[in-house]
C-alpha cells in the first residue's frame, strides 16, 4: 500500500493492531492520552498501570521495545525542562541525593515526564501501525475538516517531488563549485530555497488546473474505492485500551 | 447535441492574457469524430492556451468552441459536461497525479461525475487496464517510472469516458521504449485524439492529419506526411525534423 520513503515511522505488519481501522486507533490514542493527562500526578501506581497497557499494545503490534524507546528521544526538550523544575520550584524543600530540592518541583517534573512519555509512546504505537495515508483517511472519517486532510494529502504526495527538486538543484549548484561551509556562504542555498518556493507555487497552479479539468469544483469526491469503515466489533476492540486506562484512573481517584 | 456534429469545432477564437499578450488571433479548427490530429507549433505559439480553451478553463474574448455540438460557456452544468467530454492529459504527470495512490487518482475524475461504489471501481479497473497499469493500482505515483506515470495520467482521463482526448506533449521526457509503448496504447484507444507536440516523427506515426499553430493562428492544415515533407513550411514556423529523419511520401 504505497509503503516507502514517506513513511518515516510506519512498520509494515499484519498484527491485530495493524488491521484495526485508522479512525479507531486515532480515537483510542487520543482517549488514552486524555485519561493519562487527567490522572492526579501523585497516584504513582496508576502510571505503572498505563505503562503496562502500552507494553501490552506494543507486544500485540509486534513493535520491539528498542525501536519504541529509541524514538522517544523526540521528548528530550520536555525532559530537559522537567529536570529544571526541582531546582526552580518553590515551596517545601526535601533532601535528595545530597541536594535540597523543591518538593513541588519534583512532583512537577514527575508529572511532565510520566505523562509526556506515555503520550509519546501511544503516538509512536499509532504511527508504527498506521500508514500516513491511512492516518489521513482516519481523520477524514472522524469528520476532520476536509481542508486539513486535503493539505495533508498534498503534502504527502508532493513532499517527495519537492525533495527531488531540491536535491537536483543542490547537485547542480555544487557541480558549479558552490560549497558553503559557513553561514555567510549560504547565498546559493538561500536563493535555491526561494526558487523552490516559486516552483512549488507554480506547480500548485498547474495541479489546480489539472484538477479542474477533471471536474473539480471545490469539494473532493470520496475517491476511495477500497476499505470499508470500522465495524462495531472493531470500535469495541479499540475502546479496550482507553477503557482499561479509565478504570485505572477511576480506581486511583476513588482511593484518594 | 447531434451525433453528426464534429468532435471539436473551434471558430474565430481570440484570446489575450490579462497582461495584454495576445495568445490566439482567430483560431479555426474542426476535428471529426474518431480522427487523430496533431497540433504542431513552436514554443510560445499558443498551443497550451488553445488546449485550455477546449474544456472552458480559459474563455476567449471572441469566437466559439463547440465540443460534440455543445458550446463551451460559463454555465456550470455545461462546463461539467464539457470537462467530461474533453479529457486533457497535461505534460507533467506530477501535475496530474496528486493523490496518494494510482487508483485514487484515476477515481478522482469519475467521482467528480458522481460515480460511487462498484461503478466507480469498474471505471478505475477499465481505465488502468487500457494503459496496461492494472497491476499498479495501489502504488504511490512517486514510486512509478516517468513512463508509467504518463500512462496513469492518460488513465485518469480515460476513466471519465471522454469523447476527445487532448494530450500535451505526450512523448516528452520518455525513453524510446516508453514512447513506443504509449504510441501503441494511443493507437488502440477508440477516442478522438488531439495531440499537441513538436515531436514530428511521433505526429507522423500517430496522426493522419496535422495542423500548425503559430503566433496564435492556424497556418497550415493537411495530411501529416505532406506537411512534414514541406521543409520550407516547417522552417518558417521553427519546426524541424530530427537529423537523418525523412518522412515517407
Amino acid at each position: 500500500m504505497g509503503a516507502g520513503s514517506t513513511h518515516l515511522l510506519y512498520r509494515d505488519g499484519t498484527s491485530p493492531v495493524h488491521r484495526l481501522p485508522p479512525e479507531v486507533k486515532i480515537t483510542a490514542m487520543v482517549a488514552f492520552t486524555l485519561v493519562v493527562v487527567a490522572t492526579p500526578r501523585a497516584r504513582f501506581w496508576a502510571f505503572g498501570g498505563y505503562a503496562l497497557l502500552v507494553a501490552v499494545v506494543a507486544v500485540l503490534s509486534r513493535v520491539p521495545p528498542g525501536w519504541l524507546l529509541g524514538r522517544t528521544s523526540i521528548e528530550v526538550p520536555f525532559v530537559l525542562f522537567a529536570f529544571t523544575l526541582p531546582f526552580l520550584g518553590t515551596g517545601d524543600r526535601v533532601d535528595l541525593f545530597g541536594l535540597r530540592l523543591s518538593e513541588e518541583g519534583l512532583y512537577g517534573a514527575w508529572n511532565v515526564l510520566a505523562k509526556a512519555t506515555l503520550g509519546v509512546l501511544a503516538s509512536l504505537l499509532l504511527a508504527a501501525t498506521t500508514t500516513t495515508r491511512d492516518l489521513i483517511l482516519g481523520l477524514d472519517r472522524l469528520r476532520c475538516p476536509q481542508v486539513v486532510t486535503q493539505i495533508a494529502t498534498f503534502m504527502l504526495r508532493y513532499l517527495p517531488v519537492l525533495v527531488g527538486e531540491a536535491q537536483r538543484m543542490r547537485v547542480a549548484r555544487i557541480s558549479r563549485g558552490d560549497d558553503p561551509r559557513f553561514l555567510w556562504q549560504v547565498r546559493g542555498l538561500a536563493a535555491g530555497v526561494g526558487t523552490l518556493f516559486l516552483r512549488a507555487f507554480e506547480r500548485g497552479e498547474r495541479v489546480y488546473l489539472a484538477m479542474r479539468s477533471r471536474g473539480y469544483t471545490g469539494r473532493m469526491p470520496p475517491s476511495r474505492t477500497d476499505s470499508a469503515a470500522a465495524t462495531t466489533a472493531q470500535w469495541l476492540a479499540g475502546a479496550a485500551v482507553p477503557a482499561a486506562a479509565l478504570t485505572v484512573a477511576a480506581v486511583a481517584v476513588a482511593l484518594t | 447535441m447531434s451525433t453528426t456534429a464534429p468532435a471539436l469545432d473551434v471558430r474565430g477564437l481570440r484570446f489575450a492574457y490579462p497582461d495584454g499578450h495576445v495568445a490566439l488571433r482567430g483560431v479555426d479548427l474542426t476535428v471529426a469524430h474518431g480522427a487523430r490530429v496533431a497540433l504542431l507549433g513552436p514554443n510560445g505559439a499558443g498551443k497550451t492556451t488553445l488546449v485550455l480553451h477546449l474544456n472552458g478553463i480559459l474563455t476567449g474574448v471572441e469566437g466559439t468552441v463547440r465540443v460534440g455540438g455543445m458550446t463551451v460557456g460559463s454555465d456550470r452544468a455545461v462546463l461539467a459536461e464539457v470537462r467530461r467530454r474533453v479529457g486533457i492529459v497535461f505534460q507533467d504527470p506530477d501535475d496530474q497525479l496528486f493523490l496518494s495512490t494510482v487508483a485514487e487518482d484515476v477515481a478522482f475524475g469519475p467521482a467528480n461525475l458522481g460515480l460511487r461504489g462498484a461503478a466507480l471501481a469498474a471505471r478505475v479497473d477499465e481505465a488502468l487496464a487500457a494503459v496496461g497499469m492494472a497491476g499498479h493500482r495501489d502504488r504511490a505515483p512517486h514510486h512509478l517510472s516517468f513512463g508509467q506515470r504518463r500512462r496513469v495520467a492518460v488513465a485518469t482521463v480515460l476513466a471519465m469516458h471522454p469523447q476527445l482526448l487532448v494530450l500535451d506533449e505526450p512523448s516528452s521526457n520518455l525513453d524510446p521504449a516508453s514512447r513506443r509503448e504509449l504510441a501503441e496504447i494511443l493507437r488502440g484507444l477508440p477516442v478522438t485524439v488531439l495531440m499537441v507536440t513538436h515531436d514530428l516523427p511521433y505526429a507522423l506515426e500517430l496522426c493522419e492529419r496535422s495542423v500548425i499553430l503559430d503566433e496564435g493562428r492556424i497556418v497550415a492544415d493537411g495530411p501529416t506526411p505532406r506537411l512534414l515533407a514541406d521543409g520550407e513550411l516547417l522552417a518558417r514556423h521553427r519546426l524541424e525534423l530530427p537529423y537523418g529523419f525523412s518522412p515517407r511520401p
